[in-house]
């Protein structure tokens, strides 16, 4: 729990909060059979600045989709998104593009999240370029530095990267856009064993010492626990149990919930704790 | 998001797979060159017989055969003008008219592949119906409607090679650009500001050269197919220009006197079109993941 007892720079005063969701339906369309499937069903959740929150479920229940609807990257669908105090339902074209470097997602596929024709130092160089005040505060190697990774990089493609190299720099860039709220969806995932404590503690890290919030998406509960101070379990795109960590993990309500945590290895263990 | 995960390889293997097919592009690429070499540097060695007729000299076989002479390596025609210049400069115009009919075909097609492919809606509904019209309407039709039309001539005939040619590529962009517009990268570049433009131009464009590169050598090879088919019926090419298709069909009324005429030629569109398809095919497995796992 590094940096848990940080003082957040933006805590003085009482602000709206980052992100609000209020009853989001999402739903996809299979191309070919035209069939409707809701991904998102009724989900809603409020995440004050400099805060953790998680949101856990297995594969396919919703997480991405919610992610993506949140951050206004991917498919809208019905219910009011509250960004940074901007509605995204009747925010204009430009003023979005102006909000979108307050908000940095971190994917699961870190080698997906780099263009591949890219080296590191000139994808840094075009973030740059598109934000040019925003990104003035840290030269390429202290930045580098921040997220643990030698100098050397800015000169590799992202074929040349281990995973968890890739991954940092995917952390790098979101971190140089000094963004209010990172989401992280599924940031170990993708990556050995061995480097996933390091990029979750990178990522804590980070979100102590800007004071930004942090929306963890997972499938792993011991994830969400070492990092998050409020979690929502979703299960078939409804969110089924939310509250403060300790209260899900030690007495929860839903049925799913205590499935997960039966699944949980070394669950027993942790609970005794 | 799910129907992309395939080509999302992990790089490792994506390497080792790359290997072979470098290897083969680069001898596919090699009598290509070789060829196009010759074709436009022979005229300028001075080395070539005289282009004018000789009426002495009448279908005179090639140099390698019986009652053959050096003077004319591949021999006459009816007019005694050599074999091998008309071959070389016919040669010429066959790979200036495959560059160039590649080009006309290839521009607006992957323009409008990346268009319907990255803004969807109804600008891929409107481009994919144009696509699909185009596939539908067999090529010769389209080819002598046009040129009975307008006659045959040069323009006339990049005409009928880019309305002949830009379907394919469109359609196999559209489809290249549909999975590289849900590659997390380019969620990551909007969430950091970048407009669409700059997306499409920058980062889509980019990705996809590997597969403009690769469709557009085989576009290659259906422009000297299509122009070889289109001269032979006396559509295409037509005098005073003479390409190989142009060389065939005047050769084949001479093929039981002098087969020569009409075997050089028909045989270098033979070889050529099979080796810049097959380099085509190469340079797509190398930049297409989902052929290179096979
Ligand atoms: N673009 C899409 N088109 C159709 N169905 C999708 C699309 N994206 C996700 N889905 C479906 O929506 C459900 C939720 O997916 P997702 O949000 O990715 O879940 P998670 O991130 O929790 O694994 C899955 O059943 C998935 O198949
Ligand atoms: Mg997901």
């Amino acid at each position: 729990m590094r940096g848990a007892g940080a003082p957040h720079p933006r805590t003085s005063e009482p602000e709206n909060p980052v992100l609000v969701v209020g009853d989001l339906v999402v739903e996809h369309r299979n191309r070919s059979t035209g069939e409707v499937f809701r991904a998102v069903d009724h989900v809603s959740l409020s995440i004050a600045p400099g805060a953790s929150v998680a949101v856990v479920g297995e594969s396919g229940s919703g997480k991405t989709t919610l992610a993506m609807a949140a951050t206004g990257l991917g498919a809208r669908g019905t219910g009011d998104i509250r960004l940074l105090g901007h509605s995204l339902s009747t925010i204009g074209r430009r003023e979005l593009r102006r909000l979108r470097p307050e908000v940095q997602v971190v994917f699961q596929d870190p080698h997906g999240s780099l263009d591949p024709r890219q080296s590191v130092r000139s994808g840094l160089r075009e973030l740059r370029a598109l934000q040019p005040r925003r990104t003035s505060w840290i030269e390429d190697a202290e930045l580098l530095g921040r997220v643990r990774l030698a100098p050397e990089i800015l000169d590799r493609y992202p074929h040349q990267l281990s995973g968890g190299q890739a991954q940092r720099v995917c952390i790098a860039r979101a971190l140089l856009m000094r963004p209010r709220l990172i989401v992280a969806d599924e940031p170990t995932s993708g990556l050995d064993v061995s480097v996933q404590a390091d990029v979750l503690a990178l990522l804590q890290e980070i979100r102590a010492s800007t004071g930004a919030a942090l929306l963890m998406i997972s499938h792993d509960l011991a994830v969400v626990r070492s990092l998050c101070a409020e979690v929502h379990v979703m299960y078939r795109g409804q969110v089924v149990e939310a509250g403060p960590c300790e209260q899900v993990f030690v007495a929860p309500v839903h049925e799913y919930t205590r499935e997960l945590l039966a699944a949980m290895p070394g669950a027993r263990w942790r609970s005794r704790r | 998001m799910r129907a992309v995960s395939h080509l999302q390889l992990d790089p490792v293997s994506v390497r080792r797979a790359s290997r072979r097919p470098r290897t083969s592009v680069f001898w596919l690429s090699l009598p290509l060159a070789v060829t196009v070499g010759l074709v436009f540097l022979l005229p300028l060695t001075g080395l070539l017989p005289d282009a004018g007729q000789n009426l002495d000299a009448t279908r005179q076989p090639p140099g390698f055969l019986d009652g053959g002479a050096w003077a004319h390596p591949l021999g006459t025609d009816k007019l005694g003008q050599d074999v091998l210049t008309q071959f070389v400069s016919a040669g010429r115009l066959t790979i200036v008219i495959g560059l160039v009919g590649a080009l006309v075909a290839i521009v607006p097609g992957t323009l409008l592949g990346v268009l319907a492919g990255y803004f969807r809606g109804w600008v891929d509904r409107v481009i994919s119906v144009l696509i699909n019209a185009q596939l539908a309407l067999p090529f010769i039709l389209v080819a002598l409607a046009i040129i009975a039309n307008r006659g045959s001539s040069l323009p006339v005939l990049f005409l009928v090679l880019a309305l002949t040619g830009w379907a394919v590529c469109a359609r196999v962009t559209r489809s290249a650009t549909l999975a590289v517009r849900e590659r997390q990268f380019v969620f990551g570049l909007r969430a950091a500001g970048a407009s669409e433009t700059r997306i499409v131009l920058r980062h889509i464009l980019p990705n996809l050269a590997g597969t403009i590169v690769a469709l557009g050598t085989l576009q290659v090879g259906t422009a000297i197919l299509v122009e070889s088919a289109l001269s032979f019926l006396g559509l295409g090419v037509v005098p005073p220009r003479a390409s190989w298709g142009s060389m065939l069909a005047s050769g084949q009324d001479e093929l039981s006197q002098a087969w020569w005429i009409a075997f050089f030629p028909g045989l270098a569109i033979t070889l050529l079109v099979l080796l810049v398809n097959l380099l085509g095919d190469a340079l797509l497995t190398h930049h297409d993941p989902r052929k290179r796992r096979r």
